[in-house]
């Protein structure tokens, strides 16, 4: 067992469990909470695979923004459902069983693949995967087109979230 | 060091967590939770085979990076349905929400 490997078990199993709380627990608010700390455990991981530019985002956006959006969501949706009736439905046991099976499956479909024991190669002398992901981002041999699509459709999704959510009433009222 | 079959045992074990929250929760804000964590589990598995492939080939990271978009983008506009539901109907299980059904 080397460091690597026992920091990588510990961050696993912190955001295996922080994810079964996420699935899990009554209160949406904790539930958001515990997502955090899985999006963070996450992070950690990225940062364990040397995708520093990852492990930035994943903390910027994840947690600081999309968390966040739902700490709000929950905010303002909770008074409905915070601590009476089920939080699952009556069919759980077979969404449990269908999580179990596709575990299963997909271990078991990775169980004959011959790569599953590669070791990562070292990082090449010099190399900063920052600047290389920057230069993928915006070259026109590479990704350029998809990115620019991407944030296309981010602005889409704004608009179209800005207008759904729009009440037509509260903007009569404060006039 | 860690044997690339860790990273994706990993992301399996998230993976099939979040399926399990899509399916049985009821409330509609917990079921965008758990597809928050199907995508996390995806991006796991594209870092990692960043990784142990070929590492000046960006390929791995940039997919990355575009589920990173798109999971803002779906969270924003589920979000916002959620909240012109909850206004309509004062509801947000997504069993009660069947106005598409007749």
């Amino acid at each position: 067992m080397t460091t690597a490997q026992i920091i990588f078990l510990v961050v696993a199993a912190v955001t295996l469990v922080s994810a079964f709380m996420v699935v899990t627990t009554r209160n949406l608010i904790h539930a958001a909470l515990w997502l955090v700390a899985t999006l963070f455990g996450v992070a950690v991981t990225y940062a364990l695979l040397n995708a520093n530019f990852l492990a930035v985002v994943q903390v910027v956006v994840y947690i600081g923004a999309i968390a966040i959006l739902f700490i709000f969501a929950v905010m303002l949706t909770r008074k409905e459902m915070r601590d009476q009736g089920p939080q699952l439905n009556s069919a759980w046991w077979i969404s449990a069983l269908l999580a179990v099976l596709t575990f299963g499956g997909l271990v078991g479909m990775l169980w004959g693949w011959k790569g599953m024991d590669t070791l990562a190669s070292e990082m090449p002398v010099g190399f900063d995967s920052v600047s290389a992901l920057g230069d993928a981002l915006i070259s026109p041999n590479a990704f350029v087109l998809p990115f620019e699509v991407a944030s296309v459709l981010l602005l889409a999704a704004l608009v179209g979230a800005v207008y759904v959510a729009f009440n037509p009433r509260s903007g009569d009222s404060r006039k | 060091m860690i044997p690339l079959s860790w990273y994706l045992i990993f992301a399996a074990g998230l993976f099939s967590l979040g399926l399990f929250g899509v399916l049985a929760r009821r409330n509609a804000v917990a079921i965008l939770l758990g597809v928050e964590l199907m995508l996390n589990a995806v991006n796991i598995n594209l870092a990692a085979f960043w990784r142990y492939g070929n590492v000046t080939d960006m390929t791995g990271q940039v997919f990355a990076i575009i589920v990173f978009a798109v999971a803002a983008a779906e969270v924003a506009v589920g979000l916002a349905l959620v909240i012109s539901v909850y206004r309509s109907r004062n509801t947000v299980v997504a069993d009660e929400i069947d106005m598409l059904k007749w």
